[in-house]
């Protein structure tokens, strides 16, 4: 695997939008082609070059690539976005739609990212180790295809309306959310080890969501059914089971409802 | 202005009979000319296929709707909205393009006019704004009648001189063009949680049915003589079933005469009739109806049509047809959005995504295909995508290599994952026939422009007319084979001419025209009981004062007025 290595040498008077700076767009290019692959700034085209010092080069394939970024990246958008393999480090905070549309590889952020990051998740394995923003692991605004798959891990806090329409895949938050923690879910599982303010689950049709500890309000459209002893994200502890969103349409199978489920850690 | 000659070119004129003879159109002062001197700017269009600027005679590019589908799908602009080089400004949406983006996307696909298909007439104002903003090519929109209190007060006691006075006015306030009836009766039923699925369900409380307000405008459309004549959008859109309605409909058009001095034909235009040419009783059995629908269309001559051909994008479904765009939110769960427009008309939006494994889906693309191929007369049917509810506009090029190439429209019909089941539902993999270009023109330039009353000046390359001229990248003797490159071939046209100025070059944008707005000033008998009933019905139920209610010159400064005398009728 080869590795480039990105350093920020000049900060953006606006935002850079760093829709090239993934394993894909690097891939079997030198550091002088990667220098001037294009990133706008509100409607100016400038380069990667502009802003980036870059040493070492990529692979042939996007897997065989793996980026390191240093330096201040608050004002850098779409770092890994839409990535399909390798690895990517940003040792920094970074700015909004940090390794969204993902669909392989391992992007790791060392530092927080800003709202609308990992939105519509399709594959690969994006950890973050700081807190996320809002709207973390959700759809596109608009749009109602949310996270369908990968593994999306945050080791701090993340806002409101994370993993809104997610559909699929999983989502681990270690720290607290805000409101609206998986509004209209429909599949996928999110772990959530710190507490929930409201409305959690909020027009959810599938999907599992795990809660470790405490939901400021609860939502009405919840209905405890049992208890189950389970081990989640290497934690063995018994869950309170909640049926829910019982406001909401559940499709059938089999004849049977299907509904989704939020566990309570007891 | 400059002055050009175009040699060589294929030409295909409908109006002229023209069938791809080389011949030289020469321009000036933004018609086409007998002859320019010396001087002319020559372009050499050799190998090259030359046709007038196309028409668009049904979409949905302008106005309140649009742009609520702008605002509540901003998932469909996301990606692809970084401004690029040249002379044009950002280029957001694929469904539901901005309004720049519209304007430069039909000009490169060779367009110089669009019908803005349904205009809600109090939300005038909206609609010229963004007709205002839409660069290059000239537009007219056509304020909705079919669910109005007035029009259902008058034809209920068969009132056709008031129905007729009170259009006038309409046209008048809100700069419109003509008569749009979307499912008559129906909108104004769905204020009720009904709707009107046959010609003869009664309208609650207004006591009068869809079969009346139909006829009812057909009557008062030709008692003014507007240029364009009523234009339907029918009752039980996209049910199984429904082609029996369908040819109800047009039934009424039977034995009324076209009155008017534009050359228009028809009395009735039947808009996206793919959606209207179904049989079954429920999607498992459903099949295509467009046989026995073409059958009735081709031996009745005062009709006209459009196809309304699915795409098999994923697309935002936006219509007057309240009611069918609630049915559609329960079959797909998407965002649905819905709104009122006091006494006038209604609105619902709901994105759409016509995927091609789905059985249905690649039925109804099959219907809107058969539609064209079993039109006997190309002058009396037009290519549409009802846009953006079919599918995009920008997919036209596509839609026009299914209907020309046979091997293209075969593929894509044996490559569906339900091909047996598309077969058997439709007649699509039993026809040969291919459009030639010469129809194409007819279908696309010469039949719309007769249809909207535009025949003098458009659809055409005969002198005299409007130099609107499209080059397309496309030899008739080496017409190409693949899909993708007729695909290619007309989605850039080589030049485009909007009034004798090259607006387009290479498939780039690089001159945005002067456009022209164009609305009908019908005059007629002064009616004192109709101005008596405006002012009631702004006093009583209006939000707005009537003074506020009339699009202001301003909305409208390039505008082009189609004066109509309607006094002595």
């Amino acid at each position: 695997m080869n590795t480039v290595t990105l350093t920020v040498k000049k900060q953006p008077e606006l935002y850079l939008e760093c829709e090239n700076v993934n394993t894909d767009a690097f891939a079997g290019k030198k550091a002088a082609d990667i220098a001037k692959l294009g990133a706008y700034q509100g409607k100016e085209i400038l380069t990667l070059g502009d802003f980036f010092t870059i040493t070492g080069e990529a692979g042939a394939t996007a897997a065989d690539t793996k980026i390191i970024v240093n330096g201040d990246c608050t004002k850098m958008k779409y770092l890994g976005a839409k990535m399909t393999g390798g690895e990517m480090i940003v040792n920094y905070a970074c700015d909004m739609y940090t390794g969204s549309w993902m669909k392989g590889g391992k992007l790791t952020v060392n530092g927080d990212v800003h709202s609308f990051c990992g939105l519509a998740l399709a594959g690969g394995e994006f950890t973050i180790n700081g807190n996320a923003g809002n709207y973390l692991g959700a759809a596109y605004r608009g749009d109602w295809r949310g996270m369908s798959g990968g593994v999306l891990r945050v080791k701090g806090n993340a806002g409101s309306d994370v993993a809104s329409f997610m559909i699929g895949g999983e989502m681990i938050i270690e720290g607290d959310v805000d409101i609206h923690l998986g509004t209209h879910m429909e599949g996928g599982k999110i772990i959530l080890k710190g507490n929930a303010n409201r409305r959690v689950g909020g027009q959810l049709v599938k999907g599992e969501i795990y809660v470790f500890g405490k939901i400021n309000v609860m939502m009405p459209g919840y209905k405890p059914v049992g208890e189950k002893e389970m081990e989640v994200d290497g934690t063995k502890a018994t869950f309170v089971d909640y049926l829910g969103d019982l406001g909401e349409r559940h499709p059938k199978r089999k004849g049977e409802t299907v509904y989704g489920h939020l566990y309570m850690k007891k | 202005m400059s002055e050009y000659i175009i040699k060589n070119g294929h030409v295909f004129d409908p109006t002229q009979g023209i069938k791809g003879d080389k011949k030289d159109i020469a321009v000036k002062d933004g018609k086409i000319v007998d002859k320019v001197g010396s001087s002319a700017k020559v372009i050499d269009a050799a190998g090259k296929t030359v046709m007038a600027g196309a028409l668009e005679v049904h979409a949905h590019v302008a106005g309140p709707k649009v742009n609520a589908g702008r605002w509540y799908r901003p998932e469909d602009k996301h990606f692809d909205s970084h401004k690029k080089p040249g002379i044009t400004r950002i280029e957001g949406g694929k469904s539901i393009p901005t309004v720049f983006k519209t304007g430069y996307e039909y000009a490169r696909l060779g367009f110089t006019f669009a019908m803005e298909a349904a205009m809600p007439p109090l939300y005038a104002r909206h609609v010229h704004e963004e007709i205002h903003d839409t660069p290059i090519i000239d537009e007219a929109a056509l304020p909705v009648f079919g669910n109005n209190w007035f029009i259902l007060e008058y034809l209920k006691n068969h009132e056709v001189e008031n129905t007729a006075a009170y259009i006038a006015w309409i046209l008048r306030q809100t700069k419109g063009y003509g008569v749009k009836c979307v499912n008559p009766g129906g909108t104004e039923a769905w204020a009720w949680g009904l709707n009107c699925l046959t010609i003869h369900d009664p309208v609650p409380y207004f006591e009068i049915t869809p079969a009346e307000i139909i006829k009812g405008l057909i009557e008062a459309n030709e008692y003014l003589g507007l240029p364009h004549s009523m234009h339907l959008h029918q009752n039980d859109l996209g049910n199984p079933g429904n082609y029996k309605t369908t040819i109800d409909s047009l039934k009424l058009a039977e034995g009324i005469k076209a009155t008017n001095n534009f050359g228009r034909e028809q009395v009735l235009h039947s808009t996206h009739l793919q959606f209207h040419a179904y049989k079954g009783t429920n999607w498992g059995d459903f099949e295509s109806g467009a046989k026995e629908v073409m059958d009735y269309v081709n031996k009745q001559k005062n009709l006209t049509i459009d196809t309304g051909n699915v795409t098999l994008d994923e697309t935002t479904t936006m219509t007057a047809d309240g009611p069918f765009e609630h049915h559609l939110h329960g079959l797909n769960h998407l965002k649905w959005f819905n709104v009122d427009v006091e006494l006038e008309t209604a609105a619902g939006i709901v994105p759409f995504i016509y995927d091609p494994n789905n059985a249905v889906f690649a039925s109804q693309w099959a219907v809107g295909l058969e539609i064209a191929l079993y039109a006997k007369d190309p002058m009396r049917c037009f290519i549409t995508t009802d846009h953006p509810n079919a599918g995009p506009f920008t997919r036209y090029p596509r839609v026009y290599s299914w209907l020309m190439s046979k091997k293209v429209r075969d593929e894509r019909l044996n490559s569906f994952k339900k091909a047996d089941k598309v077969i058997s539902a439709t007649n699509l993999a039993n026809m040969d026939r291919e459009i030639s270009l010469y129809e194409l023109a007819a279908m696309t330039r010469a039949g719309p422009a007769k249809c909207l009353g535009l025949s003098k000046d458009y659809g055409g390359l005969k002198p005299g007319m409007n130099a609107d001229i499209a080059i397309y990248n496309i030899n008739p003797d080496k017409f190409p084979s693949s899909g993708p490159e007729i695909e290619k071939a007309f989605a850039n046209v080589a030049y485009l001419f909007k009034s004798g100025k090259i607006c387009v070059e290479g498939g780039k944008v690089v001159d945005m025209g002067h456009k022209e707005t164009f609305w009908v000033d019908a005059k007629v008998k002064e009616n004192k009981q109709v101005m008596h009933d405006v002012r009631e019905k702004f006093l009583r139920y209006y939000s707005v004062n009537e003074a506020n209610y009339p699009v202001p010159e301003s909305y409208a400064p390039h505008q082009h007025i189609i004066s109509v005398d309607a006094t002595k009728a």
